[in-house]
């Protein structure tokens, strides 16, 4: 008994100087973390994300949540210049992490140059990013993922100023059907958007390789053949608002004000036909139809002032 | 207050070196009250794995409360196959120089001192106290795991003993998302079973705190060898909701105890009962449980009732000879057993607590190591028993985590009539922290420290300590401690 007691001492009192002594490591994340505005929050299904304390039983959420799952890629900073950033190599596919200090979003519901809803980041987060290291977070609970919103935003000064853009209006998709597709194609062609996806959607355009971002590192078009959902979603909804708000910090712009509403509707119908992969009901239709009419497709890229 | 203070202060670059220094000084001075070490049976956990974060970019603490247990996001990385759903997850995307290895060991010091122990000089109750200590290693885990395509995903797990003699703790297939499901995924091989409170990833090393007592024990003259903590061969059917609140597994088993070329060749180290049986029966093993996750603002709260059923042979055919040899596969006299029980997982802010409750019973004949063929005496019966434990982690960060267990075995019913009512109960108590002084997505280093403490009544400990020899009576209450320090590390 004296033996353990001696032991239990010894482990206690190296206990308490392990504490004494090695508690500042803890302090990396307060020390580290810069963000602009401690006061950030979002509101997200009716919950309040904090990313600082908030004097009840969540202190630091945020920014603990943060450390934890985001600082590797985004960086103490999130300037997106984390540890792992050098490894990815956007030529190869690879697209760089997120610099939040811009405030520059890809996937809103908001017209571009806004930035984007506590609800659109809250989407992004949970949905992750296809072809991106930029995982879904599901798994988090909605609250911790409001906190990580809340986060992200301390990061801009934009947020502190500006207000997140009003939501697109996006009307209900019409029936679909062979007309909707067929126009879609013409817009397809009209609008030259085979210039970055090419001809078949399977982002091999003429000017594929030439694409930038914001931060001037490539960044290939989507490539509709084998892609099995896209980055701002899966649904007709989510490829309709791609396009209207365009991805903010990439060469995709928006077409709100080139097309109209129901002409959208025609686009990502035939946009649907391109995922020869996934066999989509737009592509079967569109099968259908060529089968039928041997010849009758013109091809792309022969319009005036549209030539490759 | 004054480690709040310390908490405050900034700019402490000297505070890393200072805390090796301390560890540094622990272990000299360990050193300086150490004495010769005995052979000491190996830890044998599994790891965290490097080689996603590599693979991913994801640092440890992604996928890990505190690697290397999971938390619910590496959960569900596990659940969807070792996959992030990017579209980048088949090894075609990776570069092919990279390759999913990680390698697990625990250089250490520890000290076990266990009471009441029979030797070839104290032959007689009350026994003696035996003092061991020493640096030591642990066992080592080479761990490859990953995909081998999109939606078919592997782990192999070939473990070493201190001395490099190997086994393989897991290796299986998995096909995922088997007709576009999440719901149905087929794992094909030798595996740990489903439990939400994974033996294999908990944060406990220790001769003593390092299993759960609950996990492996067996009442005194059972000879039974089943434990839910061991892995076991087989194939299970495994579904999971989009962000794995709500999962189910169901697993058939070969009554083997997960060991290889049919027999028991397993040689379930924890099992106190008389002699382990190399021979197996041919029937098979069930098991079932079922996932529920709660969202709360203090976090995710997890629920998960589970069942085991499964059949022992008592009959042994053997070969011809002295002495005779037992035949793999091919005992009779099956008898059964079940464990059916409740684990949970809870959150309170950076508290997790990991409540167990297990009840156990076993047939009468397996419980007095009895042929099927042969009549039960009076007072031979079932053996019943309950069990349990509360665990208690404190996350003051990521990169340090206090811990804590509470444990109690409790026989409700001895099978063997020669039993005292108490024999074979166990409490449990084990405190430590594991402090990590990295945290990046390459490799993870821990500075772990734990102190363990058992009581067990009238058997081995379950740590094998001591002499590993029964106490002088079935009522001498045996107390097995262990102090253990080591640098935890996987690359």
């Amino acid at each position: 008994m004296k033996s353990r007691l001696l032991w239990l001492s010894f482990f206690s009192a190296s206990l308490v100087l392990f504490l004494a002594t090695a508690t500042p490591c803890s302090a990396q994340i307060d020390h580290n973390m810069v963000s602009v505005t401690k006061t950030m929050t979002s509101n997200v299904e009716g919950r309040t994300g904090r990313a600082y304390d908030d004097g009840q039983l969540r202190p630091d959420v945020g920014v603990q949540l943060y450390r934890r799952y985001c600082v590797g890629c985004h960086g103490p900073l999130g300037n997106g210049e984390g540890e792992n950033a050098m490894w990815f190599d956007p030529s190869l596919g690879f697209p760089k992490p997120r610099d939040f200090t811009a405030a520059l979003f890809e996937c809103r519901s908001t017209p571009t140059g806004t930035l984007p809803t506590d609800d659109d980041l809250f989407n992004a987060i949970t949905r992750g990013f296809v072809t991106t290291n930029m995982p879904s977070w599901r798994a988090l609970t909605v609250l911790e993922r409001a906190d990580l919103i809340a986060m992200v935003k301390s990061f801009s000064p934009r947020w502190e100023h500006e207000k997140a853009g009003t939501p697109i209006t996006v009307p209900s998709e019409p029936t679909l059907n062979i007309d909707s597709i067929l126009h879609g194609r013409e817009l397809f062609d009209h609008m030259q958007c085979w210039k970055c996806h090419g001809f078949e959607g399977r982002g091999d355009g003429p000017s594929a390789s030439t694409l930038t971002n914001d931060k001037g590192q490539p960044i290939p078009p989507y490539d509709f053949a084998v892609g099995t959902r896209f980055k701002c979603g899966s649904t007709n909804h989510d490829l309709y608002t791609i396009f209207m708000t365009g991805l903010d910090g990439t060469p995709m712009p928006s077409f709100a004000d080139q097309i109209k509403p129901e002409e959208a509707w025609d686009l990502v119908h035939f946009l649907r036909t391109l995922q020869v992969s996934l066999q989509t009901p737009e592509l079967t239709l569109f099968e259908q139809w060529e089968k039928a009419h041997p010849g009758q497709l013109k091809p792309m890229g022969q319009a005036p002032g549209t030539a490759p | 207050m004054v480690i709040r203070w310390l908490l405050k202060c900034k700019g402490a670059r000297w505070s890393l070196l200072s805390s090796f220094l301390i560890c540094a000084a622990s272990i000299i001075v360990l050193v300086l009250t150490a004495q010769p070490a005995y052979t000491l049976p190996p830890l044998q956990k599994v790891s965290a794995v490097p080689a996603f974060a590599r693979k991913y970019g994801l640092p440890c603490s992604a996928c890990h409360t505190a690697w290397p247990e999971l938390n619910y996001f590496g959960l569900a990385f596990r659940d969807r196959g070792f996959q992030l759903g990017n579209d980048r997850d088949s090894p075609i995307w990776q570069n092919p120089s990279y390759w999913p290895v990680t390698a697990r060991m625990t250089p250490n010091w520890h000290w076990e001192q266990t009471t009441h122990q029979l030797t070839n000089t104290v032959t007689a109750a009350p026994g003696t106290t035996i003092n061991q200590n020493g640096f030591d290693l642990s066992g080592m885990d080479l761990w490859l795991i990953g995909t081998l395509y999109k939606n078919i995903s592997f782990s192999l797990l070939p473990t070493t003993d201190p001395t490099a003699t190997w086994h393989f703790e897991n290796a299986y297939v998995r096909f995922d998302n088997l007709a576009g499901s999440e719901w149905l995924n087929l794992k094909f091989g030798h595996f740990e079973l489903d439990n939400i409170i994974s033996e294999k990833r908990f944060l406990f090393l220790s001769n003593n705190g390092g299993l759960y007592q609950n996990y492996h024990f067996i009442p005194l003259g059972d000879s039974n060898n089943f434990g839910i903590g061991d892995n076991q061969s087989g194939v299970e059917l495994q579904g999971h909701s989009a962000n794995s609140y709500t999962r189910y597994t169901f697993a058939v088993l070969s009554s083997t105890e997960g060991g290889v070329n049919l027999t028991n060749s397993v040689t379930a180290p924890f099992v106190t009962a008389p002699a382990v049986t190399t021979n197996t029966g041919r029937t098979f093993d069930y098991w079932l449980s079922f996932t529920q996750g709660f969202q709360t603002p203090l976090g995710l709260q997890r629920i998960e009732p589970f069942f085991y059923w499964g059949q022992r042979p008592t009959i042994f055919n053997q070969t011809v000879g002295t002495p005779p040899v037992p035949i793999a596969s091919t005992g009779t006299g099956n008898k059964p057993f079940y464990r059916v029980g409740v684990q949970s997982d809870l959150f309170l802010g950076k508290f997790e607590l990991l409540p167990f409750f297990q009840h156990s019973e076993d047939n009468a004949y397996l419980a007095n190591s009895l042929p099927a063929n042969t009549p039960l005496t009076a007072g031979m019966q079932n053996a019943i028993w309950n069990g349990g434990f509360l665990e208690a982690h404190y996350y003051w960060n990521p990169q340090l985590v206090f811990l804590g267990r509470y444990e109690l075995v409790r026989m409700q019913q001895q099978g063997d009539p020669s039993n005292a009512g108490t024999t074979g109960n166990i409490n449990a108590y084990s405190v430590g922290f594991r402090w990590y002084p990295i945290m990046f997505s390459r490799a993870g280093l821990a500075w772990h420290t734990e102190y363990s403490i058992t009581k067990s009544i009238g058997i081995v400990p379950l740590s094998l300590d001591g002499s590993n020899l029964l106490p002088a009576t079935n009522t001498t209450p045996v107390w097995s401690s262990s102090v253990f320090a080591g640098f935890d590390f996987a690359f």
